[in-house]
């Protein structure tokens, strides 16, 4: 059995669903975290499946520059989760509500 | 890179902001007192690239291997960044010493930010796009938090960041699809192939999934529940960036990669969905704001309003909307700043003087305040002679020669709404009077800021035609 590009698009439009439903079901910032990456994760696969199939190498430089800025969101968001850790002594979204109509 | 020296002088714009951004990150490494002096250098990064950008727009070419477009009305978005930005500068020398929240990296993300929103205005590819975006938004994220000690900072760029992380995934996987769909990343080739693809679901996907993300980015209605809670913790100046220049930004980005298929018609097919995001932003940011008791909570709903009027304008997706959309935001830029200035004045120490009742009485108490504020509350509400006014106008004039009518006529009875809401604040301010007399600390430096916000609207306000046929000789 040969593999095809629709194997690869499926399982990654699972996995963007996943971190979808993620996002809105999960209550812990960093679990919540942890799908946006998984987001990001699946659309770098999709890119990569595109790029040997199309037989151009722009989606795998793109794919480097996904990760690159994943990076630099992480460490803003880590920093943030420990400020309001610090603050509040919980990254439980639904505690954090001060602000609120 | 630059094939000969011409180029290097059109993307000069982006140059004098990334020098300047390299330049303060070593004076802020070897000054101790670097707050006065960072402050004064980047208005005037801000002032120069602005400047040059705007008397270099016949320099139009695309740059740097296709990616970058400069001059024409890429330019003229530059402008609007630079100069908000260094508005926003101005305001927060004094806001910074009230709440004695000064951290070095405050004007350098400022300036990065910047940076990623002149990237995105001239984007010629999808990899700008996305870096442009992220370096913007990732600045966006740590200045909202940057006064981390206080809970509603942090907690307003937690929201911020997250939901901005999650609009983030929605944009690289439209990408992704357009991508694949469309075999490059060019949007040149992409535009070109747009009418044989447009029938292809998995691309009709990936273009709707990235409007998805940047209906996040322009808090625009069923993507705004970030918008009132960031605009209320963060701080005022930084607020006032995220809704003029932030806003501007994004709609850029979607001006820019669209913008083909909105002056040939082509992008009519999304027309009912944009119709439906408009429609629904301005009724709900008008209604929802009438509820509301603290000023910054009001003011972010009525920018979700705003969103909903400039998205009129990418509906009726021809050149008359396009340069309506640029004439709105650069009106709107500058009575927002002028309105969150005002705010960032009269804000007290530890989030004082928020609520619309501390504005009982400023008639009499701060006469020259409470006459500026007035005057941007009558521009936001669209009343003449003001630039709203005529931002609102050609919006609603593009919309009723793409035969949209019912939609500039619900856009003119939320704006009715509206009215309502920033009225109430000039009636407070001039005829109840308060007991309580708040305190507000003098702000030369601020009150300069709202001053030349003030001029621009009402200059935009009395020559509209002067700004709008530059916009259009230049699309």
């Amino acid at each position: 059995m040969t593999i095809t590009i629709e194997y690869y698009l499926v399982l990654s439009a699972f996995m963007f669903l996943v971190g979808v439903a993620g996002v809105l079901i999960r209550r812990n910032a960093i679990v919540v975290f942890m799908c946006i990456e998984l987001m990001l994760n699946s659309a770098n696969l999709t890119m990569i499946a595109f790029a040997s199939f199309l037989g151009s190498s722009v989606g795998q430089l793109f794919v480097f520059f996904v990760m690159t800025v994943a990076a630099a969101e992480a460490a803003v968001g880590l920093a943030i989760i420990i400020a309001i850790f610090r603050n509040k002594l919980t990254v439980n979204i639904d505690e954090i509500n001060i602000l609120k109509w | 890179m630059y094939n000969n020296i011409q180029e290097f002088y059109n993307t000069l714009p982006l140059v004098i902001v990334a020098a300047g951004i390299l330049i303060s990150t070593v004076i802020e490494m070897y000054s101790n007192k670097s707050e006065n002096f960072l402050s004064w250098f980047s208005i005037i990064v801000f002032l120069a690239s602005g400047f040059y950008s705007l008397f270099t727009l016949d320099a139009r070419s695309i740059v740097l291997q296709n990616m970058l477009a400069t001059g024409g009305y890429v330019n003229i978005f530059h402008f609007i960044f630079t100069f908000s930005a260094a508005i926003v500068c101005f305001l927060s020398i004094d806001y910074l010493k009230k709440y004695d929240a000064y951290f070095g990296e405050y004007y350098i993300l400022m300036q990065t930010s910047v940076l990623g929103m002149m990237m995105m205005a001239g984007a010629k590819d999808l990899f700008m796009i996305f870096l442009g975006l992220e370096v913007m938004s990732v600045s966006f994220y740590v200045l909202a938090g940057i006064n981390r000690k206080r809970l509603t900072a942090t907690e307003s760029a937690l929201k911020y960041f997250l939901l901005g992380a999650f609009a983030t995934g929605f944009i690289v996987y439209g990408i992704a699809l357009i991508y694949g769909t469309a075999q490059s990343t060019s949007f040149e080739t992409i535009t070109a192939k747009f009418s044989e693809l447009s029938g292809n679901l998995l691309f009709l996907t990936g273009v709707l999934l990235f409007l998805i993300g940047f209906s996040f980015k322009i808090a625009a209605f069923p993507f705004h529940m970030w918008v009132p809670d960031v605009y209320q913790g963060a701080p005022s100046t930084v607020a006032g960036l995220f809704s003029t220049a932030g806003k501007a930004a994004a709609f850029s980005a979607i001006i820019v990669s669209l913008f083909v298929l909105f002056t040939s018609g082509a992008m009519r097919i999304i027309t009912p969905y944009l119709s439906v995001i408009s429609v629904l932003s301005m009724f709900f940011g008008s209604i929802v704001a009438i509820a509301q008791t603290n000023i910054k909570r009001m003011l972010a709903y009525s920018s979700i309003s705003h969103a909903g009027y400039l998205i009129i304008g990418l509906a009726a997706s021809n050149t008359e909307g396009i340069a309506g959309i640029i004439f709105y935001l650069a009106a709107y830029s500058f009575m927002n700043l002028g309105a969150f200035g005002i705010v960032s004045i009269i804000e007290g120490k530890e989030e004082t003087n928020l609520e619309l009742n501390s504005y009982r009485g400023l008639g009499t108490r701060q006469p020259l305040l409470a006459a500026l504020l007035s005057l941007f509350m009558f521009s936001l509400a669209g009343i003449p002679p003001f630039a709203g006014f005529f931002g609102k106008y050609y919006i609603f004039i593009a919309a009723i020669e793409a035969k949209l009518t019912w939609l500039a006529i619900l856009g003119v009875l939320s704006s009715v709404i509206s009215v309502y809401f920033y009225l109430r604040l000039v009636v407070l301010m001039y005829f109840y009077d308060s007991s309580e007399q708040i305190e507000i600390e003098k702000s030369n430096s601020g009150l300069l800021a709202v001053f030349i916000s003030a001029i621009l609207v009402v200059l935009l306000g009395i020559l509209p035609g002067s700004l709008l046929n530059l916009i259009i000789s230049y699309l």
